[in-house]
């Protein structure tokens, strides 16, 4: 059960038959006074274990809002969502938080640290909300293994604001995967680096994918678009595209590329 | 978390002076001695005792020595008082001249250093013997012994037969060993000319039998003489000490209810911190929902932090009261006590105002919406 190598990382198993994520037609509309938003009109699709989505869109395209309800923040107004089998409308706030918990995690755009807080108490905290009580020294132990997965291992004692925004983002998603989630949800993740660490950040998803890890992404860049598996291109609310993604980018080799050119640069 | 501070700090420290005095008073009545019951001449309340004393002219020897006859009663001894200059050895001095009879240092539980109290003959013989305290023999005998020596009252000589151990101050501050006694006979008839006494000193058996004898002595005294409404005062030591401390009592209630105000305060202001604290972390309580957190388990945060805030500022209020109750104990003379209940109390209420002030701010917090508060700026 406890995992001591980094290489030898599982999430833990989940049934591979039924698929992680089922979507039939939902919708979401907010009532703000006199206008009525319809955010999302009628999305349905299934994610199976292991996929790889990229959710795409202008903004008012609803895919943030998907993305909230898929990631249990927020309730359809209509339709289902089944999760791992269970209809989440069953469910009741709290809980939805114990889904957030072990199921489903976040990365945010915006990293949404704690500041004055080290990296490892904040790759620790989701620890802290298991409804099975885990002791110090192993939230301690789980917390460096996956601070080390994503290559920050000497950073543990760091805070955030000695980190590089690339860091920052490695720190949140050590902390996404600390309670061993079947499923990653990604809000614009690469939204605030450059395009550089942007490379480095899908690496880091890529690695996690490959080892079984279902991720979900919203994003608005078609370059990064281009590391994931599938494309799901959302108008007004809908889908209006769903495709394989076409001579998919590794981002090792990219980042590779990248280097010798600047090296080459250097040289002159 | 200042209020807090201050309001717990300043009932420790009212509490502290207050039970300091209170204390002292205590002490002051046990030195009047054990299961005492005093009867004064002339009837008033107990607010007014010190213009009450020997106002009216009522309670004589012979009423003494009746009520040695009350069940329950121990030792008698009929006090007359008085202001007189004594002089010995070319030194005077002013002090006290008191008539009791010899049952007195038993009855104020007040034993004789030196030599030995006078007797019963001493009484029926309207001798010419006294017993004085130690400021007296300080000042007219110093570094000698008394006993065996004369002593002028009112140019009468009398003969020093012995020296009373210190007392110490009694209920009013005044010095008990600033006295000279005399049996009362010669008092009333060689110092000054009286037939009736001041007061009457009572021993009662037991602390069981005060009251009894109490009403003993009523019942006796208003058939003897023979008048519907009492002409003089029964008191025991209770009474007296209740008397007392009415004043400080009425003090520490007032200085108590000040200070609950000034917990009042420290407990808005708690929630106010709290409150101000969850609208700054809404972003941080955003992300522990997004991680898993449930609406109790940020309560609970929320609620610990104000808890914890409010028991500090009570630490501090508990020191700072004491420390300040022990200066103002030096500067005033003031006696100081600080009980182990109160700290106990103080500190247990800054916990619960904690909780109370800090509920409504926890309960704000844990009522957010985790998409709301992400956005949060």
């Amino acid at each position: 059960m406890a995992d001591r190598a980094g290489s030898d990382w599982q999430p833990h198993t989940i049934v591979q038959t039924n698929p992680v994520i089922k979507l039939a037609d939902i919708h979401k509309t907010y009532h703000t006074g006199e206008v009525d938003v319809h955010a999302v009109r009628g999305v349905s699709r299934q994610i199976v274990a292991g996929e790889f989505v990229a959710i795409m869109g202008s903004s008012g395209s609803g895919k943030s809002t998907l993305m909230n309800m898929i990631g249990c923040l927020d309730r359809p107004t209509e339709g289902r969502y089944w999760l791992d089998g269970i209809d989440v409308s069953t469910l009741d706030r709290d809980a939805l938080a114990d889904v957030r918990n072990e199921k489903i995690v976040f990365v945010f755009q915006g990293f949404n640290l704690l500041s004055r807080t080290s990296a490892l108490e904040n790759v620790e905290m989701p620890m802290l909300y298991n409804r099975h009580r885990i002791a110090a020294h192993e939230q301690r132990d789980r917390a460096l293994q996956a601070l080390e997965l994503v290559g920050l291992g000497e950073r543990a004692d760091h805070h955030p604001n000695q980190l590089s925004g690339g860091q920052q983002q490695r720190v949140a998603i050590a902390r996404a995967l600390v309670n061993r989630p079947a499923l990653l949800l990604a809000d614009e993740p690469t939204g605030n680096l450059d395009s550089q660490t942007s490379i480095e950040i899908m690496g880091v998803f890529q690695k996690l994918n490959d080892q079984g890890i279902t991720i979900v992404m919203v994003t608005h860049e078609l370059d990064i678009a281009r590391y994931t598996k599938q494309m799901v291109v959302l108008r007004d609310g809908k889908i209006v595209t769903d495709e394989t993604v076409a001579a998919r980018l590794n981002a090792e080799r990219e980042l590779a590329q990248l280097k010798q050119a600047q090296a080459a640069v250097k040289l002159e | 978390m200042l209020g807090i501070i201050i309001g717990v700090g300043s009932v420790i420290a009212a509490v502290s002076i207050t039970s300091g005095a209170t204390k002292q008073v205590e002490d002051r009545v046990a030195s009047l001695g054990q299961n005492v019951v005093t009867v004064f001449s002339g009837n008033f309340t107990s607010g007014a005792m010190r213009g009450g004393w020997g106002s009216a002219p009522t309670l004589t020897p012979a009423d003494a020595e009746a009520i040695l006859s009350v069940p329950d009663v121990v030792a008698v001894s009929p006090e007359v008082r008085d202001r007189a200059q004594v002089l010995a050895n070319g030194l005077n001095w002013n002090t006290q001249v008191i008539g009791e009879s010899p049952d007195y240092p038993q009855i104020r539980n007040w034993n004789i250093a030196k030599g030995s109290m006078f007797a019963e003959q001493d009484v029926r013989s309207i001798a010419k013997v006294a017993v004085i305290g130690k400021t007296v023999a300080d000042q007219l005998f110093p570094n000698e012994n008394p006993v065996g020596q004369t002593i002028r009252i009112r140019n009468i000589p009398f003969k020093i037969v012995g020296l009373l151990e210190s007392k110490g101050f009694n209920l009013f501050g005044q010095d008990q060993d600033d006295v000279v006694i005399v049996p009362y006979s010669s008092h009333m008839h060689r110092i000054t000319t009286r037939i009736y006494v001041n007061s009457i000193l009572v021993q009662a058996a037991s602390t069981e039998a005060i009251t009894k004898v109490q009403s003993g002595i009523s019942d006796l005294l208003l058939s003897r003489h023979r008048s519907r409404e009492a002409d003089f005062t029964v008191r025991n030591q209770v009474e007296l000490m209740q008397a007392a401390t009415a004043t400080s009592k009425v003090m520490s209630i007032l200085l108590a209810g000040i200070a609950s105000v000034s917990l009042l305060v420290g407990g808005i202001g708690i929630m106010n911190i709290m409150l101000v604290s969850v609208t700054e972390r809404t972003r941080e309580i955003g992300i522990r929902m997004a991680v898993g957190a449930r609406g109790n388990d940020i309560l609970v945060q929320f609620l610990i932090e104000a808890v914890t805030l409010s028991a500090f500022g009570g630490s501090v209020g508990i020191g700072l009261g004491m420390g300040a109750s022990r200066l103002i104990s030096s500067l005033m003379e003031w006696p100081t006590l600080t009980p182990v209940a109160w700290i106990f109390i103080a500190f247990v209420s800054s916990a619960v105002i904690g909780i109370i002030s800090g509920f409504y701010p926890a309960w704000k917090a844990s009522k957010l919406d985790p998409i709301d508060a992400l956005h949060y700026e």
